[in-house]
């Protein structure tokens, strides 16, 4: 009985790894025609986000980054909010707005769901710095208290010349504000939100499969049951819950599937953004 | 047989809709309501702005009542760029785009006007209610500058797959509806308040 099965699927599976493959040398082409496209006008020089505390303007020893940046990591391990200091030497043709908004989505700060991510931009040359807000803590982290933590706590010591200290107060003052008590629980209350929202979308999806399980499986009885029924007449009865052959095609398509989509996936180790965005939120000043 | 010549079916109509939304059939549909989203986020931080700014206008009436031209000049430009009525079919038509674009550029520039008034009152440069609307002003502008770089974008990559080949063949059989969408003519950079120097 299973050989009799078994004896025409050998075969059409064979067909169906020809099909597959051409299918995904297709997409493998759609996918670089796709990334051929033209992007954004050209971005300025970034730095590479290589830590928590990216100093490209040199700004700072190598104790106070390490003290600044170790205080962002105990509060992102708090928060999970992705605060990040970056120092850079030049502006390019963008103004400090500009380029902290495409720095920041370039760096792709906070996790992706709650775009959780603020952004400390410093440029010592044209003596201007921002904080720019990912859309998540725009509620706790408001333009007004952005530009109160500029005008009280970064510039009146950048001024003196203290980058280090002025850069130290700021990350204090953010992280002060984003655990802060009426903020704080302000902002647990939408992150609370966003996490069912996220939980909802899970059992979405997992009824989802569910149906399509079910057809697929009704699909496939009815096929077999048909199958099976001329063939009961004939021989001396079958076992209708057997089913030897979609067991063997699951395997096959379930493994082309797991190629197609690992292919995408990218990424190392080290320090990387979430894939958080910023719409401009924060406020910008100059000492 | 029944079973393989279904499963064959199957996997055939699974192929073929890969295959052709590989071919950017759905780019169309895609594209366009990214830039709709784009334009949605436009209009909501143009709406914030016109939201900040009767607490604007009164707060500086408390301090500086006789610049009555300046507060005037701009509860009008709000009025008016209130008055433009803005639905779905605004961005395909160019010139209700302009008027919208317009009204929203005449209110710009009278913010800024106002703002500049500001500098010669130092109780209200340094009233914490002024300080903390005047810092809102300046991240919804901002806001503004990043919605319409994100609207021309999207604009751009709508419009470039609609007048592209394939793009534009497939507009024309599947989606005739399909319009090139109008994109903001003046950089962000112009919108800024003007500089004093003296």
């Amino acid at each position: 009985m299973p050989m009799r099965i078994a004896g025409p699927v050998i075969p059409r599976s064979a067909a169906f790894e020809r099909l597959f493959a051409a299918l995904r040398l297709f997409a493998a082409f759609a996918f670089l025609a796709a990334a051929a496209v033209p992007a954004l006008p050209a971005d300025p020089a970034f730095p590479p986000l290589t830590g928590r505390v990216v100093d490209a303007a040199s700004l700072l020893a190598d104790e106070a980054r390490a003290r600044i940046a170790a205080k962002l990591e105990a509060h992102e391990g708090k928060t999970s909010d992705q605060i990040v200091v970056a120092t850079v030497p030049g502006l390019g043709d963008l103004s400090v707005e500009e380029y902290a908004n495409r720095l920041f989505r370039r760096w792709a700060l906070g996790a992706k769901d709650k775009n959780n991510g603020v952004l400390l931009l410093v440029a010592p040359r044209e003596r201007k710095v921002r904080i720019e807000v990912g859309y998540g803590l725009e509620g706790a982290l408001t333009d007004a208290l952005s530009k109160v933590i500029i005008t009280t706590a970064i510039a009146p010591r950048f001024k003196q010349g203290d980058f280090a200290g002025g850069i130290e107060a700021g990350v204090d003052a953010i992280a002060a504000i984003l655990t802060g008590d009426a903020e704080e629980w302000q902002r647990r209350a939408t992150v609370r939100t966003e996490e069912s929202g996220g939980l909802a979308d899970i059992l979405v999806l997992a009824a989802l499969i569910f149906v399509l399980a079910i057809i697929v499986v009704v699909m496939l009885r009815t096929t077999w049951s048909g199958r099976r029924a001329v063939r009961y007449h004939r021989t001396r009865g079958g076992h209708w819950i057997a089913l030897p052959g979609p067991t063997d095609r699951g395997g096959s398509s379930g493994g082309w599937l797991g190629g197609g989509w690992s292919a995408g996936s990218s990424g190392g180790g080290g320090f990387s953004g979430g894939g958080g965005s910023s719409g401009g939120g924060g406020a910008s000043g100059d000492w | 047989m029944l079973f393989f010549a279904r499963a064959r079916a199957v996997l055939l109509a699974a192929g073929l809709g890969l295959l052709v939304s590989a071919c950017g059939i759905n780019n169309v549909p895609t594209y366009e309501e990214k830039a709709k989203a784009a334009w949605s986020e436009v209009q909501n931080q143009y709406q914030r702005r016109s939201d900040l700014i009767p607490n604007l206008v009164e707060t500086v009436k408390g301090y500086a009542a006789q610049e009555r031209e300046v507060l005037t000049q701009v509860t009008e430009a709000r009025a008016r760029a209130s008055q433009v009525k803005v639905d779905a079919s605004t961005v395909t038509d160019p010139t209700r785009f302009k008027e919208f674009q317009d009204a929203q550029n005449s209110l710009t520039g009278a913010l800024g006007r106002l703002l500049v008034t500001v500098e010669r009152y130092p109780d209200l440069k340094s009233n914490q209610n002024f300080l903390a609307l005047q810092s809102q002003l300046e991240g919804t502008e901002n806001r503004i500058a990043v919605a319409r770089r994100d609207y021309i974008e999207a604009v751009r990559i709508f419009n470039t797959e609609l007048r592209t080949i394939p793009g534009r063949w497939i507009a024309a059989v599947l989606y005739p509806s399909a319009r090139p969408m109008e994109t903001f003519t003046a950089p962000p950079d112009s919108q800024r308040p003007p500089q004093v120097k003296f």
